[in-house]
């Protein structure tokens, strides 16, 4: 299967991104430079953290006029799955794929920090693969990760199961004192209604690798792949 | 044409340039120099670029290794080799008169800076660490200017990309006014990807690339070399810098990206004294000269004189001399990165360094006379008077304590000792995936993968590398004896890199000091550069470069002497790797060196945390450092590490031994609100020779306490003794608690308890 993880400037987690994805799952990957408006032959993408275009204005609200972004927007409105992390959801929110906004941290600070996610749902392609009651260790680094939606799409978020990942406690119960930076029901990440694009605040590109100390960021790269990898067709 | 000028005593003065100066630049350029020129001189000489005052006694500083390969002073930072063809550049340098001044934007463009100085060698930075010193957070300027230091440091490193792993904190009124921002970064690349800062090949174009040049940063480098007071620091506002850490991703990406297509002859960054700086001293190194016109420079303010616009230190420049014949190659990959660049002149034969404006000539200077022949100052040192006061400190005065248990929680709890969360939570010490020991252990350690050279590396089986990275300098002990406390600096630094599985290969020091011309603390400096050097020949880790920031001063006096070192070690396998906590219940405690320095009369208490804080005194002779036990220390611990002896290492330093046991206990964290805790019981109780006081926080060197199986207790004793390092079993991991028995009775203490002190001391004064 192959993976494309997209490069703006001001991208600084894409090359993490190409090695789990190439070194440590052994999967093709290639970087798609921000001005090119083709994706070509590629199974997922991945819109990588960092600072995109210094993120001026207002986190991700350039990138998402860039010509790949358009492309993207193509390549999910036909079923395509696409993962953001960080800022990469940031972009995603703001390009309209996913509901949304992320807003400053409520500390006021940037945070960078282990936390421990609550899996909501199984039932996703970027969830699929992680055990049922499984808590995630995995890192944050971000000043502006706040997930804030009007009452009406966190009614729909909820009803129809579009909340991935809750920021919790080591005991996986889900409470304010777990929550590092404000979000709305501890809100880690999410996915849209077809459930084909999916954004979440922490890295699990940073907790994929046994030499970190931490690989439960890789159940969610191995939930991706097998929904990409499916039985083999009729003859 | 503006009107320059004339040149009076006062001009002169004014540039902080004295008359001999002055006569010898007529003699240099064998006329009257005009007010452009005089500018030129009067940053080139400053203390920052030239090194005036120190420079003879930098030459002290052992900087030869096998692994040398780029030494110190040859370039903007020096490099070092790891093996297998790869090599790391490293620098550290301050930023402390910008961030007195402006602390957001002074610490932001500082950790630009020292970023700029390791990709012009050609380097991937891979990775930063920092030194900071405050004064005490009861005041509320104070706070002020640390929060805005931290978020700065934050602001510039996460948004740039690069993980900042490693640091310290220290707070201390003699910083009120004058905080320390000293700022390392770290770069790698192959052998064959060093690049250099000379201006080769005459008729070669000259390029400018980056943002436009404004009137933000006018001679920062003379600003930083003079007394900062309240006066000055209103003044010179404008020499503060204004950082854009997206550009200098940017441009740092593009630079990498050039020099990988061979077309570039000669790069330099233009840091200190910007345009000036770059242009002489690439034609110094070169051996050549260099024309610039300045009509071609991109101004972001209409108006600018030829003064302003060399002398200004507008951000993330960068001068690229390209090889004639290839400009469109250079010229695609700044395009390709949306860089601004010109091409604003060339390289000659003539040895004179030629500015333009619109083809009118306004500075002609000979360049590697500006960059080298910079005068060089013997000055006057004396021993000052306060250290007599402090060699007759006795602890007659000083009643032994008989229960410790609120001098530890005190301890815990002091800014200097306590967790340094609530900065590093604000710096990203993840991105790029390669940190293996996160902040909060005895030294960072980051792996080197095929991602980390520039342009990757497409071997088939990358040699991967281990760094460990630790930035060490207790002040006050310099302040009360600059040698020794100096050499103690560097032995705890490389004692920080053993704890973590490393061997030292090369430093970086920044001298933070007072006003050279009072001799009482050129007396300091002269002392600490004595016991750094020393320190550096003991542990084979030469010095590669380094930065002097002098005129360190408030209204009340000079700073502590502050000698910062950061080193960098190499760990040889993944294994090796060692962290500071306890890890299972049952695992011996063992003490590594003797409990106290039989020898010291003070049995480690002069100048230590525990004085200061349980008896307001800071004073005394401190520890002395031996630093043959020390490097002995060192290669036993790695030789126990490497034998698969050693769970857990953590060093004593501030707070003496009971400090460092408590900070074994509960230093793990899980992750957020998630620390783990592992108490222990110590049985100190045979120590009957020393003062209870001495023997659980003095801070005599040379000691280290490391953790092994049950199993493996004796034969780790055994084999540290056979290697001459005095070793015992001082207890077993376990419980909730950490009990000490003493002579005098037992003590103990709520692990969690300690924690929450430790933890949350500094968020608590910030709240």
């Amino acid at each position: 299967m192959k993976f494309a993880v997209l490069q703006f400037p001001g991208s600084n987690c894409d090359q993490d991104c190409v090695h789990v994805l190439q070194n440590v799952l052994g999967h093709p990957t290639r970087l798609l430079w921000h001005k090119e408006s083709v994706l070509g032959d590629v199974d997922a993408v991945l819109v990588p953290g960092g600072f995109s275009y210094g993120d001026y204005l207002r986190t991700g609200s350039i990138a998402r006029f860039s010509p790949v972004m358009q492309a993207v927007k193509e390549f999910a409105d036909q079923g395509g799955l696409v993962l953001g992390i960080c800022n990469g959801f940031q972009i995603l929110c703001e390009a309209g794929l996913l509901p949304g906004a992320l807003i400053r941290n409520r500390s006021l600070q940037f945070r960078c920090e282990h936390v421990y996610l609550k899996v909501a749902t199984q039932d996703s392609p970027f969830t699929q693969a992680i055990p049922e009651g499984k808590l995630l260790r995995i890192p944050i680094a971000h000043g502006e990760g706040n997930y804030f939606c009007d009452a009406a799409t966190l009614e729909e978020l909820e009803a129809k199961e579009q909340i991935l990942f809750q920021y919790a406690d080591r005991d996986g119960d889900v409470t304010d004192h777990a929550n590092p930076n404000g979000s709305l029901k501890n809100i880690a990440g999410i996915c849209n209604t077809a459930r084909n694009v999916a954004g979440m605040m922490p890295h699990p590109e940073r907790a994929a690798e046994a030499a970190l100390n931490e690989d439960d960021g890789r159940l969610i790269f191995e939930s991706l792949i097998a929904g990409l990898n499916p039985a083999p067709a009729p003859a | 044409m503006y009107p320059a000028p004339a040149i009076t005593p006062e001009l002169i003065a004014e540039h902080g340039l004295t008359p001999e100066e002055y006569e010898r630049i007529q003699e240099i350029v064998g006329r009257e120099p005009n007010f452009t020129e005089l500018g030129i001189f009067s940053v080139m000489w400053s203390e920052h670029c030239s090194y005036k005052n120190t420079r003879a006694l930098l030459k002290g500083f052992p900087v030869e290794s096998p692994r040398v390969l780029v030494g110190a002073g040859e370039e903007n930072a020096g490099i070092i080799d790891i093996g297998d063809d790869l090599a790391i550049s490293f620098k550290i340098e301050s930023h402390n008169h910008p961030s007195a001044v402006e602390p957001f934007q002074g610490a932001a463009t500082g950790v630009g800076g020292i970023i700029r100085d390791i990709f012009t060698m050609g380097a991937r930075p891979v990775c930063a660490i920092n030194s900071l010193r405050f004064g005490e957070l009861d005041n509320s300027e104070v706070r002020r200017l640390f929060r805005g230091v931290v978020s700065g440091i934050a602001h510039y490193g996460n948004c740039f990309g690069i993980p900042t792993v490693a640091g310290e904190v220290y707070f201390d009124k003699s910083y009120e006014g004058n905080p320390l921002v000293n700022a390392f970064a770290l770069g790698v690349l192959r052998h064959d990807q060093i690049a250099r800062g000379a201006a080769k090949g005459v008729g070669n174009p000259v390029f400018y690339v980056g943002p436009a040049t404004g009137r933000d940063g006018l001679a920062g480098a003379a600003f930083a070399s003079q007394d900062l007071t309240e006066e000055s620091a209103e003044q010179q506002r404008s020499a503060v810098q204004v950082g854009d850490p997206f550009m200098e991703k940017l441009c740092m990406e593009a630079c990498l990206e050039l020099l990988a297509t061979g077309a570039v002859a000669g790069i330099q960054d233009m840091g200190a004294a910007g345009l000036t700086c770059s242009t002489c001293e690439t034609a110094a190194r070169g051996g050549t000269g260099i024309e610039i016109d300045l009509a071609k420079v991109p101004q972001r303010s209409p108006g600018m004189t030829p003064y302003e616009i060399l002398l200004s230190e507008s951000q993330e420049r960068m001068l690229i001399i390209v090889t004639k014949g290839r400009e469109e190659e250079v010229k695609r990959i700044f395009d390709k990165w949306d860089l601004p660049w010109a091409e604003i002149g060339f390289v000659t034969d003539s040895g004179q360094m030629v500015v333009k404006n619109h083809g009118e000539v306004v500075a002609d200077l000979p360049a590697s006379k500006l960059a080298d022949d910079a005068p060089i100052y013997h000055r006057e040192a004396k021993e000052p008077a306060y250290l007599a006061e402090v060699r007759s400190f006795t602890l007659a005065g000083v009643e032994d304590l008989e229960d410790p248990t609120e001098a530890l929680e005190k301890l815990l709890e002091w800014p200097s000792i306590a967790s340094k969360n609530w900065v590093y939570r604000q710096y990203d010490h993840m991105v790029r995936a390669n940190t293996m020991v996160n902040p909060g252990s005895d030294a960072a350690v980051i792996r080197i993968k095929a991602d980390s050279v520039p342009g990757g590396d497409d071997r088939e089986d990358f040699p991967e590398k281990l760094l460990a990275l630790a930035v060490d300098c207790n002040a006050t002990h310099v302040y009360l004896d600059p040698y020794e406390g100096s050499k103690a600096a560097v032995a705890e630094c490389a004692r920080n890199l053993a704890c973590s599985g490393a061997t030292p290969i090369g430093t970086t020091d920044n001298l933070n000091f007072g006003n050279p011309h009072n001799p009482e603390l050129f007396w300091q400096l002269k002392e600490a550069v004595r016991g750094l050097a020393e320190g550096c020949i003991a542990f084979d880790a030469p010095v590669t470069g380094g930065n002097v920031s002098l005129y360190n001063q408030n209204p009340d006096g000079a700073i502590d002497p502050t000698p910062t070192v950061a080193m960098a070690g190499l760990v040889e396998e993944e294994w090796h790797v060692t962290t500071q906590w306890f890890k299972e219940d049952g695992d011996a405690v063992i003490l590594l060196g003797a409990p106290v320095d039989s020898e010291d009369a003070l049995q480690g208490l002069g100048g230590s945390a525990y004085l200061q804080v349980a008896h307001e005194t800071k004073s005394g002779q401190p520890p002395r450092c031996n630093l043959e036990t020390e490097c002995t220390l060192g290669t036993t611990l790695l030789g126990l590490i490497q034998s698969d002896l050693v769970k857990s290492a953590h060093d004593c330093s501030e707070g003496g031994l009971a400090v460092a046991l408590a900070e074994c206990t509960f230093s793990e964290l899980e992750a957020r609100n998630a620390p783990r805790f592992l108490g222990a019981e110590i049985d100190l109780s045979a120590e009957e020779d020393f003062r209870l006081d001495a023997l659980l926080f003095g801070e005599s060197h040379g000691r280290v306490i490391i953790t092994t199986s049950e199993l493996d207790a004796v034969k780790a004793v055994e084999r540290a003794k056979l290697l001459g390092v005095p070793a015992q079993r001082i207890g077993t991991v376990g419980g909730k608690r950490l009990k000490i028995k003493t002579p005098t009775g037992e003590h103990a203490w709520e692990v969690a308890g300690l924690h929450d002190l430790w933890w949350n001391s500094i968020g608590n004064a910030m709240a």
